[in-house]
């Protein structure tokens, strides 16, 4: 890679060992993808929770935090993803003391190094989203595939080390989604049907996501007819990041680079290209939980929810009463919001739990499952579906609606 | 006589020999793995149930999120690890979390690498020089 004075006084140690670390990483990682040089980035979004870390990973972490301020804090608005606890949380969830204890140092070591801890996976909704064009170096694919697709920014998955590293440099290796070449579209996906409730968005994300294949392809969707508002955008995003480690697609006539199909695909004709209509989702869904009758618990997450989540599920609950577990989990900065506004309260009221700066699937759930006796789970998030298999669940897709439906009714899915 | 050694686009880490656990499918520390264990646990994935820890492992693409570039470094800390990572195609997660775990990865095969070499062969992994490679010493029985 080439490199500027700058970056060879980093590498050389003038900087401190923490900048010569962080810079000798993305040249390894840079030196790997091909990236010619660097490129400034704005922001950096730091996904790390301690499930993710483990007990080396913290202790890394602290490492740094005995060097001196101006060597060890990062030069660029830095904040970071979900946490693995809502604190307040935590003993309804059974999670361990070890646990707690794993994420108080994380946090106060993150705190040394200037970073903010936001704890949100929705900072393109609440913090300071991105604008068309800006490189930054974000972790969370979901916050990735969302702010190169719906709002033009340019950023690879940066893992946790990497947005680090982004931090403490302020630039991240010029590869993929930083460069024109790679934004362009590589297969088509015709549909002919535009989904309605944020499952479908997400059951449609993932569907494509599992044509793409793979990191470096980007799908250009044609057939969305009308604008998906951004909590639609965000399942879809999420879903076909998880499934397919998309981290880019262009619906034609929605997203800004792509207004026309010949803006991002000069020779569509010799490109993949797929069909795609609401039975093909009609069968996804029903692959996730088709099996079930009956589910222990019922999870909205991944990612976390917006206000208007907050509040469509505050309505479906008025008036009635959850007797299974019922988990809402948003970000620290909805939940205020939420607070004041009284939706917190009538999410509760109904026997529900209203969580805030986690997120399921990163706060430990495979302990929370063999803690709590969950085994099988009811989600409206295609992405969460995707990730519990592993965690031991057997997950089931469904709408917000049957969800509650299912929390107020014993965990008993009605066909 | 078949092929025995197949050249990469890309490698880094360490000159590594070992068996290979090999399938066509893809590969994401926290979709993918039961990391305490060292096995495979999401049940759809062809390896399941199969544990990693020390062999070469030989897979076709990247999945899932971020969170396996600190998980492999966890991975490695405790002991419980591939000794290798070889893939048709890498996302930068991958890279980023081997580069920090110090591990061995090369991908990127002018054919299908999980096709190429059969489940149980002895490998050994050259990633360093200008064409990274893998070679078969000893196919499996």
């Amino acid at each position: 890679m080439k490199l500027n004075d700058e970056e060879k006084a980093m590498l050389a140690g003038e900087f401190g060992p923490l900048r010569q670390w962080a810079i000798d990483h993305q040249i390894k990682v840079g030196t790997y993808l091909k990236a010619p040089d660097f490129v400034p980035v704005m922001q950096a979004h730091i996904m790390a929770d301690t499930e993710s870390l483990g007990a080396a990973g913290v202790e890394w972490l602290e490492n740094w935090t005995k060097l001196p301020a101006e060597q060890r804090q990062v030069r660029i608005p830095t904040i970071t993803d979900p946490r693995g606890t809502d604190f307040a949380a935590a003993g309804k969830l059974r999670q361990q003391s070890w646990m707690l204890d794993l994420e108080r140092r994380t946090i106060v070591a993150f705190e040394a190094l200037g970073i903010l801890m936001t704890d949100t996976c929705i900072n393109y909704q609440t913090i300071m989203p991105p604008v068309r064009g800006e490189h930054t170096a974000y972790g969370d694919t979901g916050v990735v595939i969302y702010s190169n697709s719906v709002c033009g920014a340019r950023s690879n998955f940066e893992g946790g080390p990497s947005a680090l590293s982004a931090g403490l440099t302020g630039r991240t290796p010029r590869y993929g989604f930083h460069l024109d070449k790679c934004r362009r579209a590589t297969l088509i996906v015709n549909v002919d049907w535009t989904p309605e409730s944020l499952n479908e968005w997400g059951a449609l994300g993932a569907l494509i996501g599992r044509l793409a294949g793979d990191y470096w392809q980007v799908p250009a969707i044609v057939g969305i007819e009308r604008s998906p508002t951004s909590d639609e955008m965000k399942h879809f995003g999420a879903a076909m990041a998880s499934f397919g480690s998309v981290a880019l697609f262009h619906i034609v006539g929605v997203t800004p680079e792509a207004t026309h199909l010949s803006d991002v695909a000069a020779a569509p004709r010799s490109l993949r290209c797929y069909d795609l209509g609401v039975s093909d989702v009609r069968a996804l869904q029903a692959s996730y939980g088709g099996v079930l009758d009956k589910v222990d618990i019922v999870v909205f997450s991944a990612p976390q929810l917006s206000l208007v989540e907050m509040r469509q599920l505050s309505l479906l609950l008025e008036g009635r009463r959850t007797t299974i577990p019922l988990l809402a989990i948003t970000s620290p900065q909805v939940k205020p919001d939420a607070d004041r506004m009284g939706i917190t309260a009538k999410i509760e009221a109904a026997g529900a739990s209203v969580l805030a700066g986690m997120c399921f699937y990163q706060s430990y759930a495979r302990e929370m499952a063999e803690a709590n006796g969950w085994k099988r789970l009811a989600t409206n998030s295609a992405k969460l579906t995707n990730i519990l298999g592993g965690y031991g669940y057997t997950p089931a897709l469904l709408s917000m609606e049957k969800c509650v439906e299912i929390a107020c009714d014993g965990g008993r899915i009605s066909q | 006589m078949s092929q025995s050694i197949f050249y990469a686009n890309a490698g880094m880490g360490k000159n590594v020999k070992g068996v290979a656990l090999v399938a066509k499918d893809g590969f994401s520390a926290r979709y993918d793995l039961d990391r305490i264990h060292g096995v495979f646990s999401r049940p759809e994935h062809k390896l399941a149930g199969q544990s990693y820890k020390d062999r070469v492992l030989i897979l076709d693409a990247a999945k899932g999120g971020v969170a396996t570039a600190w998980m492999l470094y966890e991975m490695a800390a405790r002991g419980i690890v591939p000794s290798a990572l070889v893939l048709n195609a890498v996302n930068p997660i991958m890279v980023q979390g081997t580069a920090l775990a110090g591990m061995t990865l090369i991908s990127g095969f002018d054919q299908d690498i999980t096709q190429a070499i059969a489940d149980g062969a002895s490998v050994e992994i050259e990633p360093n020089g200008q064409r990274p490679f893998i070679r078969v010493v000893e196919r499996s029985t």
